[in-house]
């Protein structure tokens, strides 16, 4: 059970958190124009790194709000966790 | 007669309060402070159990949580017995009645013995290899052997106990209450830490607190009286918090910890009651010290598993602890000095010692020499190479060892009486909790130990579970430790005077040789799994390589004391077998709980109505009065039908099906999710979440919605109502509101933070009550006279601002049943209120209140979807034959790309249509499979039936069906294939009842 530092309330327990999966996929803004393989690649393809994740995380049972966070698969180390919309703090 | 082997007095057994209790049903009595192991030892009682797969006698073996023969079922009631229960951790109690497990009829004599001798047919994988074939046979097999495995009876009723669960926080937790976790704990707490002591035990003091040597010396005290000292200093700390009986099941990542209190097990029976029984901590430590301590480590040799065999510091402690003999004629066997130190403890309480055997060649230390001094005869580079004594030991055969210790320096065997065998291989740190929380562990030569190498959170390991066997080893690292670990300059034991004797090396031979092969020996390394060296050998010669494989195949610690005294020696024999290190090889996976854990402590008080919240509506009370069966949607409590007078289900909703067709019907839709939407671009929002074009949706008219993944599949639909230019509310499913909202913040959020739109969840803010038929706008007019209903003026799809009794309520006109129909919401608190005005202006028009099930059948009579029955997550709106809510025109919205892939536009998906049956009174069952031959095999299944009833209004059997190609089959007859026939059905349009909709305006 990660303690998670939300960057809006602080730290809270990882149950009061909702996973949501692989950080900075843009959705298209032109899906149209898309092909298939293109289109499918923005909605089935997911990195599963052993390692260095982006991932979306989501104050469900707290302030609501989504952010980003970085954690290390390998030993679930949280590297950082920064606002939607903002750079990645560490590479 | 009795044998009374209690041969000293101890300070922690309270000789003047005797305790009675029960074992296999003959009455003892022990005294306060024992445990029911030490209680039987000191009543002779040796014989406590079979062995899993040999039924062979076993006895206790250990002191403490790891004991892996004596277990035994508490309590007979059949609501509060308990298996598996470790005899060397229950506490006795007045009234206490535990019983030997896996064997009957009786310990003494058990049938399943037999086993013992059919040996060589039971090696290790042969449930895998026997009852492979024929297949056909499996039922029978499984009959018998579910009925011979499993060790205890679980309870047959209810728990009536009480459990419980509490968080802790802390800037400290130490996991261990022996010396160096007693060091840690003070240390800690006096540098104004809020530090958290636990201790598996009654007592705390660990190993030392009863170790009474003159060699062993703290500031020129006796080690156990510094201890006692230090203890009583303990108990006034503030900060300082120490909980005993308290084991920790699991240490997760991020120092999150799981404890198991025990609080009542120990009290007598009728001071158990209405307590709390047992309660699951869970902590949260800033700094975890693992101070867990050291497990002793057995000898593998053959027949190593009678009663009377026990590892040397039990047989320590039941002497210095409890004062109890465990054998007259006591021969210790060894690989180590600790076994002398116990030796010269039992000799000095009167407890004859007949001999020591020692596989080393030498030993040279204090207590070796005091050892031989006090006469004790020892025989050195020997080793035990048979037991005799089929329920207790009797004998013992020593042989000589060859120098690589693999042979025998010579044929002559000698043979010795005994009646109890004191073994020790040497110590393994308890490295299980470190190993959960994801420390990587190294393996130590000398000793042939695994020790903490990596920590993966901020934590430690001090004492012996981090490799320090001897005191002053212990003293001095654990504080260097400390000092580091919670950066402090000095702690109080930094000057300690310690003096003890330095033991010499161990040495380690995993499998002791024997006379006979190996094929006609028992050297247990797995005693409560009854897994042997052979079996062991066995599966690496079968070709099983990892250590997990080997493992499962043999069932090596995989019992309920999880392998705590074995796992090294069959790393060992692996490691030795294979001709590889023990330390290549790794250990298994160490995984919680540490010491099993009932099932009353991880549930806590969640049992019964506290098992998940649920939530009612407003008119709750009123469906009771009524009678309602109830049906559970999320966590929602429904009415689900409304019988009258004994009717049965159908007949029920028969009866409310045409009421309100024929006349009028209400139905509580308080549940359906509600979103309140508002900002200036909450049209454009709409837009781009639901398929179907909202700019154009004028103010006050309402619009049904279907959302998509943005893989294309149906998500959730409800109806939407604009209340104003810049305010919407949109209607969910039940069961989908909280996806839905979270969904759409979701989209606001992360994808198009630009958009001025705020959502707010109104779900429990307003009661809604449903009035449909041809009767309802009369119904609707009485209660709100001055509300013009004419279709001009309140039309189909339109929505109204209104007063009842001056309270305000929003009306949509809408319809899920396909009549004329009204959802008046409400503010929550007046929702009863509401729905019994309703009610009483209704009843010139028995109004007929309908549940759930009638909703559903009405609905599929018009062929409406109830996404989540009639979709499954893999249903585009096109498979839906919903092409007309599908906005051509719309640039984007979500899920819209996905409708164009190759997948999604083939022509032979399942798609949604309507299914009749030949025999009109024949209902389908829900989930049926529809195939189009009934002789082939295997046969194409070509889809399912999703929702069926039987109509009322249309006298018919319906049926809503998902079938590959099924738009384009129109009229094709098919077959529901069922147990004893074949269903013969046709497709049909899925709308049954009213296809041009003249109800909705009648």
């Amino acid at each position: 059970m990660f303690l998670i530092t939300c960057p809006f309330c602080g730290e809270r327990e990882q149950s009061e958190f909702k996973a949501g999966g692989e950080a900075h996929i843009e959705r298209p803004k032109q899906p149209t124009e898309l092909s298939d393989d293109e289109w499918a690649e923005y909605l089935f393809m997911r990195k599963n790194i052993k390692g260095i994740q982006f991932e979306r995380w989501n104050h469900a049972h707290g302030c609501r709000k989504w952010f980003n966070m970085i954690r290390d698969t390998s030993n679930d180390t949280i590297k950082a966790v920064y606002k939607m919309g903002e750079k990645p703090p560490v590479k | 007669m009795l044998k009374n082997l209690r041969v000293t007095t101890s300070k922690y057994i309270d000789e003047t309060s005797r305790i009675s209790f029960k074992f296999n049903g003959k009455a003892y009595f022990g005294y306060k402070g024992d445990t029911l192991a030490s209680a039987l030892l000191a009543n002779d009682v040796h014989l406590v159990g079979r062995s899993f797969k040999y039924h062979r006698p076993r006895g206790i073996m250990t002191s403490g949580s790891e004991e892996p023969n004596a277990i035994v079922q508490v309590n007979n009631n059949t609501a509060l017995t308990e298996p598996n229960v470790r005899a060397t951790e229950l506490e006795i109690y007045h009234g206490l009645e535990a019983a030997s497990q896996n064997c009957w009829p009786s310990v003494h004599f058990d049938i399943g013995g037999i086993n013992n001798f059919l040996s060589p047919l039971l090696p290790a994988g042969f449930y895998y290899k026997t009852f492979m074939w024929p297949a056909s046979f499996w039922e029978k097999y499984e009959y018998v052997i579910r009925h011979s495995a499993g060790l205890g009876k679980s309870p047959t009723e209810p728990d009536p106990d009480i459990y419980d669960h509490k968080y802790i926080h802390c800037d400290v937790l130490v996991i261990g209450a022996g010396i160096s976790g007693i060091i840690a704990a003070k240390t800690a707490a006096k540098n104004n830490l809020k530090t958290l002591l636990l201790d598996e035990k009654n007592e705390i003091g660990g190993s030392t607190i009863y170790q009474n040597s003159e060699h062993v010396k703290i500031n020129d005290q006796n080690s156990s009286t510094w201890l006692e000292n230090e203890i009583s200093e303990l108990r006034n700390i503030k900060n300082l918090e120490i909980k005993t009986r308290t084991s920790v099941a699991a240490y997760h990542g991020y120092n999150y910890l799981l404890a198991r209190e025990n609080l009542t097990d120990h009290l007598p029976k009728n001071e158990k009651n209405k307590k709390i029984r047992q309660r699951l901590l869970k902590i949260r430590a800033k700094k975890v010290i693992v101070a867990t301590g050291s497990l002793e480590r057995p000898l593998v040799f053959n027949n190593n598993d009678r009663p009377g065999i026990m590892l040397s510091s039990a047989v320590k402690k039941y002497a210095d602890y409890y004062g109890v003999a465990t054998g007259q004629k006591n021969i210790f066997f060894t690989n180590n000095d600790t076994a002398y130190e116990s030796a010269i403890s039992l000799n000095k309480k009167g407890i004859k010692v007949k001999a020591i055997i020692d596989i080393r060649e030498q030993s040279n230390t204090a207590f070796t020499k005091e050892a031989e001094n006090l006469g004790i005869k020892v025989y050195r580079s020997h080793t035990v190479v048979n037991t005799e004594g089929y329920k207790k030991i009797n004998k013992i055969t020593i042989m000589e060892l060859s120098r690589d210790g693999q042979s025998f320096a010579s044929p002559e065997k000698i043979e010795l009486d005994c009646d109890c065998l004191a073994i020790t291989g040497g110590w393994t740190p308890a490295v299980h909790l470190f190993t959960q929380s994801g420390g990587k562990l190294k393996f130590r030569e000398k000793d042939q130990v695994f020790i903490p190498d990596i920590y993966p959170s901020d934590q430690i390991s001090i004492g012996s579970s981090n490799g320090d066997f001897e005191l002053d080893d212990i003293i001095k690292n654990s504080t260097k430790s400390l000092k580091e670990f919670l950066n402090i300059n000095e702690t109080e034991f930094d000057n300690l005077e310690i003096n003890c004797p330095k033991d010499n090396e161990i040495r380690t031979i995993w499998l002791l040789p024997s006379d006979k092969v190996l094929g006609k020996t028992k050297p247990f390394v797995d005693y409560q799994n009854d897994a042997t060296a052979k079996d062991i050998k066995l599966a690496l010669k079968e070709g099983f390589k990892s250590i997990e494989h080997v493992k499962r195949y043999t069932t090596t610690g995989m019992g309920t004391d999880q392998g705590k005294l074995g796992n090294m020696h069959a790393l060992g024999i692996i490691a030795d077998t294979a001709g590889i290190k023990v330390g290549e090889l790794g250990t298994t996976t160490f995984r919680p709980p540490y010491t099993p854990l009932t099932f009353g402590t991880m549930v806590g008080r969640n049992v019964g109505e506290y098992f998940d919240a649920f939530r009612r509506t407003p008119m709750n009370d009123w469906h009771i009065k009524n009678k309602a069966e109830f049906e559970n949607v999320g966590q929602w409590k429904r009415a689900w039908y409304y019988p009258k007078n004994n009717e049965t289900m159908h007949d029920a909703v028969q009866r409310e099906s045409k009421a309100a067709r024929d006349s009028a019907g209400i139905l509580d839709a308080s549940t359906l999710g509600k979103i309140d939407i508002q900002g200036t671009d909450a049209s454009e929002f709409l837009n781009r979440v639901y398929t179907n074009a909202w700019s154009k949706l004028a103010i006050g008219k309402c619009r049904y919605g279907l959302m998509l993944n943005e893989d294309g599949m149906v998500y959730d639909d409800g109806v939407t109502t604009r209340l104003d230019e810049n305010h919407y509310i949109m209607t969910t499913t039940t069961g989908g509101a909280a996806n839905v909202l979270g969904k759409l913040e979701d989209y606001l959020q992360t994808e198009w933070p630009e958009l001025d739109v705020y959502l707010s969840s109104v779900t429990d803010h307003y009661a809604t009550a449903s009035i449909c038929g041809p009767n309802s706008k009369k119904i609707l007019n009485k209660l709100i006279p001055d509300l013009d209903l004419s279709d001009e003026s309140f039309p189909h799809m339109s929505f109204s601002n209104a007063k009842i009794d001056n309270i305000k309520c929003r009306i949509m006109r809408i319809s899920f049943t396909g009549e004329h129909s009204y959802e008046i919401n409400i503010q929550a608190n007046y929702g009863e209120d509401l729905w019994k005005k309703c009610m009483e202006a209704g009843k010139e028009f028995n109004i007929t209140p309908y549940g759930t099930e009638t909703m559903h059948l009405l609905r599929a009579e018009k062929g409406f979807i109830i996404v989540g029955q009639d979709t499954d997550g893999t249903m585009t709106p096109i498979d839906l034959q919903m092409d007309w809510i599908v906005s051509k025109k719309k640039y984007d919205f979500i899920g819209k790309r996905s409708l164009y892939r190759s997948d999604t536009m083939k022509e032979d998906r399942k798609q949604l249509v309507g299914l009749i049956t030949d025999n009109t009174s024949e209902v389908l069952e829900e989930g049926a499979q529809i195939v189009a031959n009934t002789n082939a095999t295997p046969v194409a299944m070509l889809g399912h039936v999703t929702s069926s009833y039987y109509s009322p209004n249309l006298n018919k059997s319906i049926a809503l069906a998902v079938v590959r190609g099924g738009k384009n089959m129109l009229g094709q007859k098919l077959f529901i294939p069922m147990e004893d026939k074949n269903i013969n059905v046709t497709i049909v349009d899925p709308v049954f009842f009213d296809k041009e909709n003249v109800r909705l305006n009648a």
